[in-house]
């Protein structure tokens, strides 16, 4: 197919002497083209990643603002080797005990979905209505707003001591997530607090 | 005995609806793919089951497993502008081709008397650079990521395309990439930067991990 006609003389063969034009085929090669086109094909998507990195959205409260009061508060530490502590409502010196617990399904998820049932369960219905379409998204979103930051909404302090790993602290905020906590902080640990964890050794 | 014949067929086929799919798929391909410009650092994120995606328009800051703190901000533009600012803070002048190419770069996490060295050497240079730089200070004496994140901000709302893109909701995020094994204490402290610039919302980059079901 590729080859070169070098036979130019043509007056040979030819009863009348005619040159008569060769008839090209009208049909190219394509292999070596497809070749390519797949080569490229292959290459671009094994190299193409589809998965975007994900993220949290946290919200700091602004420094030097006014702490409030909240009557449904629970504290959780986070030390070393993953360690888990948690202690619920206020810190009473000498009176609080901190509890240890981990990150497995039965601990530190189970505690807040345990104080967290009220707006845990009012989101679950919610997101039950939104699967079923009876609510548009955008209710859904404010709803759920309202329900996870009503008054009986459990609230979740988080504070690590300097030897805590961030992973550790991407673990808890996806716990609250699960728990559909949405009132939360992530605060300084006060030296009382760091003086139990250190006893709990 | 009668010979069946068997109908001649041409054994070549008409390939031109696969070579067609095939081409239309390396178009797609090629034009969705977007090369990922080298990292200095590998970071290992924490999974999490937020399935958010990072926003477009971003400002973030890396801090590996050894608490070096790095910065990367998008657009050419406003890389441009913010190196042009960073030297004028640090009485550095870059040259034309120095800020061509910070403009093309990613992540960055070098001290400022270190950027002209570093932006000057050859690729193979800059990779050993990258491994002995102890990221951009964070100390309160010294503390240069504050000047990358603040003049990183006034480079992007003052770009030409920010009001568009504001427009379409893609204001610039802030966002800390952490690897998991870091202290936290690293991460507070940039945190902490950030809210001393006023910026107190951020996204932390996390891998996506399977969602556990509850019940």
């Amino acid at each position: 197919m590729a080859e070169v006609n070098t036979d130019q003389g043509g007056g040979k063969g030819g009863k009348h002497g005619k040159v008569r034009a060769k008839k090209a085929s009208t049909h190219i090669d394509m292999t070596p083209m497809v070749d390519l086109a797949f080569l490229l094909l292959t290459f671009f998507m094994l190299t193409t990643t589809f998965s975007k990195p994900k993220t949290i959205e946290i919200n700091m409260p602004v420094k030097d603002g006014d702490p409030t009061k909240v009557n449904n508060a629970i504290t959780v530490l986070l030390s070393d080797k993953d360690r888990v502590f948690w202690y619920y409502g206020e810190f009473k010196p000498g009176e609080t005990q901190l509890i240890k617990t981990d990150f497995s399904d039965n601990g530190i998820r189970k505690i807040l979905l345990d104080k967290n049932a009220v707006a845990h369960q009012e989101v679950m219905k919610l997101e039950d209505q939104l699967a079923k379409r009876q609510i548009a998204d955008s209710t859904f979103k404010r709803l759920a707003v309202d329900a996870k930051s009503q008054k009986s909404a459990l609230m979740v302090l988080i504070k690590t001591d300097d030897k805590a790993k961030y992973r550790n602290v991407i673990d808890i905020l996806d716990e609250l997530s699960i728990a559909s906590v949405g009132k939360y902080a992530i605060v300084d640990l006060m030296k009382d607090e760091y003086d139990l964890i250190q006893k709990a050794n | 005995m009668p010979k069946i014949k068997v109908p001649k067929k041409s054994p070549s086929l008409d390939m031109t609806p696969m070579v067609d799919l095939a081409f239309l798929l390396v178009t797609f391909f090629m034009l969705t793919t977007k090369f990922r410009p080298e990292e200095p650092v590998v970071v290992d994120m924490p999974s999490s089951v937020s399935s958010k995606i990072l926003p477009e328009n971003a400002l973030t800051i890396t801090v590996d497993s050894a608490g070096r703190a790095f910065f990367n901000i998008d657009g050419q533009s406003v890389r441009r502008n913010l190196l042009t600012r960073i030297g004028e803070k640090y009485k550095i002048q870059f040259t034309e081709d120095e800020l061509k190419k910070f403009a093309l770069m990613s992540t960055i996490g070098m001290p400022a008397e270190k950027l002209k060295a570093y932006l000057d050497a050859p690729e193979s240079e800059r990779k050993k650079m990258d491994k002995a730089t102890g990221g951009i200070p964070i100390d309160t004496l010294n503390n240069q990521l504050a000047d990358w994140i603040v003049y990183g901000w006034t480079a992007a709302i003052s770009d030409d395309a920010y009001a568009k893109k504001k427009e379409s909701g893609n204001e610039l995020r802030f966002a800390i990439k952490g690897d998991g094994g870091v202290d936290y204490t690293y991460i507070k402290r940039i945190i902490e930067i950030f809210q001393q610039n006023k910026v107190n919302r951020f996204n932390l980059i996390t891998n996506l991990q399977a969602t556990p079901t509850t019940e």
